[in-house]
């Protein structure tokens, strides 16, 4: 207890947000394990009865499965650790003395100001094999031959991973950003009286001093990324070529509303939260333990 | 900008040169498809096939603008949207204010749950709410209403928000609400009077957020509206999209339209997120 104040307060403060998160969690997880024992599809859409693990059987003995799930990692850590990896270079080159440093760092939020589906819609566009703005730059500026971005099942995949890298950099470097004037000065200059190089300082004051900012970011990006349906769906228009491009979301999606398998959906749906609910349990154990100690 | 650098004289040596030529690329390279946007929307019908790389195209018009405003709902959709996200923007500023203080300032029974709720949310894969939601909707005829939206949107946002704000309420010091009880403030009073005007930066990011979840959501939306007129702009916008090659002109020149208030509304807001973000971020 920080701050004394009458107990129901707190209770008080939070019951319209518990409210709401009840009506939009509860209830959809409730019902989508309901569903996904049951056999609802299209041929039983009323119908459908109890069918216990029969869903979950299926999913795990197809290698589809196995297939979308490595792809699914893939897509999270690429981008994940490319937005990363982007943002804080970005972040630690805007911090110097640069100059237009507030136009730069207004052109490079853009992309994170774009609605999604616009983005992704463009991307697709400029990934067109003859008229697209990518393979037209490839061949007119550096004379390379045009790559076949969405017929080909490999560049296919790629194309959704340029698009995302696009749009999630700027979050990451805004959250560097802040990091950064958060360092203390005096940590840079002892370290120069110790003499320590360049990539010392980064290594060793630095990178640990950004992480506690960057650790919340990095874990929702995390999850949103291996949750990200709209990119994937879109540039690859519904994983084409012959869903080759599908991560376990976007053949969740397909399943659901293209083959109307309703409750193979929920059974996959229920798989893939069981992965993150696993991954954030795992993660968060450590971070909120201090937090409640200190109370 | 709070940093001193700004105004200290760059050095020119070989080291920044290259420093300022890779940033000044990257941003050409990530602006770039914006400009796309902005090219299509100028291209005449006869030139949708180009090969051309020039960022006017020849015979620029901007007759695709004008065919947005008048011949196309682009204005109704525009309401549309404008309703549902400004709604949006209110409740989740409201809901997000009031539980990230209660998180940041108490520890209570369910502290912990609490917050695991709402982290909750953002684990589950979107068909994992989209089908239930809808049964949800219909059951209590909230189907093409903007309820519905509202509620589902707000819910989506508020994880982020409530997060983002606890961090930031967590590096307020809590010596100034204790002494505001002590001069006879019930604790209500010290949160609105003294807490909340202190997380000015922090309410900006959770509106901007919050208005920009509703702003380009598109596939809740598309369960919940199925009524043309309803439309928000996400939905009007990959109609356009989804049809004929001759609306490509059209559908550029709509989504610089829908892009541009909100590019404006972050580069107004630049400097709150920045520090609104990172603050947030240092107590997870």
């Amino acid at each position: 207890m920080i701050l004394r104040a009458p107990r129901h307060f707190p209770y008080a403060l939070l019951a319209p947000s518990v409210v709401v998160m009840l009506a939009v969690v509860l209830f959809p997880l409730g019902y989508n394990i309901w569903l996904s024992f049951r056999n609802m599809s299209l041929y039983h859409f009323r119908d459908h009865v109890f069918v216990g693990l029969e869903q979950f059987q299926l999913i795990l003995s197809e290698p589809l499965f196995y297939q979308t799930l490595g792809k699914s990692l893939l897509w999270t850590g690429v981008n994940v650790v490319g937005h990363v990896t982007i943002g804080i270079t970005l972040a630690m080159l805007l911090n110097g003395p640069i100059k237009g440093k507030v136009l730069l760092r207004m052109l490079l939020i853009l992309p994170w100001a774009m609605p999604q589906y616009i983005s992704a819609l463009t991307w697709r566009g400029m990934f067109n094999y003859e008229y697209g703005a990518v393979n037209l730059i490839l061949g007119q500026w550096f004379h390379l031959p045009a790559i076949p971005w969405l017929s080909d099942p490999f560049w296919a995949f790629v194309a959704p991973v340029i698009t995302n890298l696009w749009l999630g950099f700027p979050f990451m470097m805004i959250v560097a950003l802040g990091g950064l004037t958060s360092i203390p000065q005096e940590l840079y200059e002892a370290a120069d009286l110790d003499g320590a190089d360049r990539w010392t300082r980064f290594w060793h004051i630095t990178l640990p001093s950004l992480m506690p900012v960057m650790l919340p970011a990095i874990l929702l990006g995390t999850i949103w990324t291996f949750n990200s349906t709209l990119v994937i769906w879109l540039v690859s228009n519904g994983g084409q070529p012959a869903d080759s491009t599908h991560i376990l979301v976007t053949y969740i999606y397909k399943a659901a509303f293209t083959y109307s398998r309703y409750s193979y959906a929920a059974a996959f749906s229920v798989i893939v939260f069981l992965i993150l609910l696993g991954f954030v349990v795992h993660v968060l154990r450590d971070a909120t333990r201090g937090e409640e100690a200190r109370s | 900008m709070n940093d001193p650098d700004e105004r200290k004289p760059v050095r020119w040596t070989p080291g920044t040169v290259m420093v300022h030529a890779f940033l000044y690329l990257f941003a050409f390279a990530t602006l770039y498809p914006i400009l796309q946007i902005v090219t299509i929307s100028l291209r005449p019908s006869d030139q949708l096939y180009s090969t051309s790389l020039a960022l006017i195209p020849e015979g620029a018009t901007l007759k695709a603008y004008g065919v947005m405003l008048t011949q196309k709902p682009f204005l109704r959709w525009l309401a549309n949207s404008a309703i549902v996200s400004l709604a949006v923007t209110l409740f989740g500023v409201t809901l997000a204010s009031t539980a990230a203080y209660a998180f940041s300032r108490f520890r209570f029974r369910g502290w912990r749950a609490g917050l695991y709720l709402f982290l909750l949310t953002q684990m589950f894969p979107a068909t994992m709410l989209m089908l239930p939601m809808y049964v949800l909707m219909r059951t209590l005829g909230l189907l093409d209403t903007f309820a519905g939206l509202v509620v589902a949107y707000t819910a989506t946002a508020l994880p982020f928000c409530v997060w983002t704000m606890r961090g930031y309420y967590d590096t307020i010091p809590v010596e100034l609400e204790q002494a505001a009880l002590i001069d006879g403030c019930t604790p209500w009073q010290a949160f609105t009077r003294i807490t909340l005007p202190l997380a000015s930066p922090a309410l900006a990011i959770t509106a901007l957020f919050s208005f920009m979840a509703a702003w380009s959501e598109f596939l809740v939306a598309r369960i919940v509206l199925s009524r043309q007129e309803l439309f928000t702009l996400p939905l009007g916008l990959e109609s356009l999209a989804g049809q004929f090659q001759t609306e490509w002109a059209n559908y550029a020149a709509g989504s610089l339209m829908v892009c541009v208030p909100v590019m404006v509304l972050f580069v107004l807001l630049n400097r709150s997120l920045v520090s609104g973000l990172s603050l947030g971020g240092v107590k997870g």
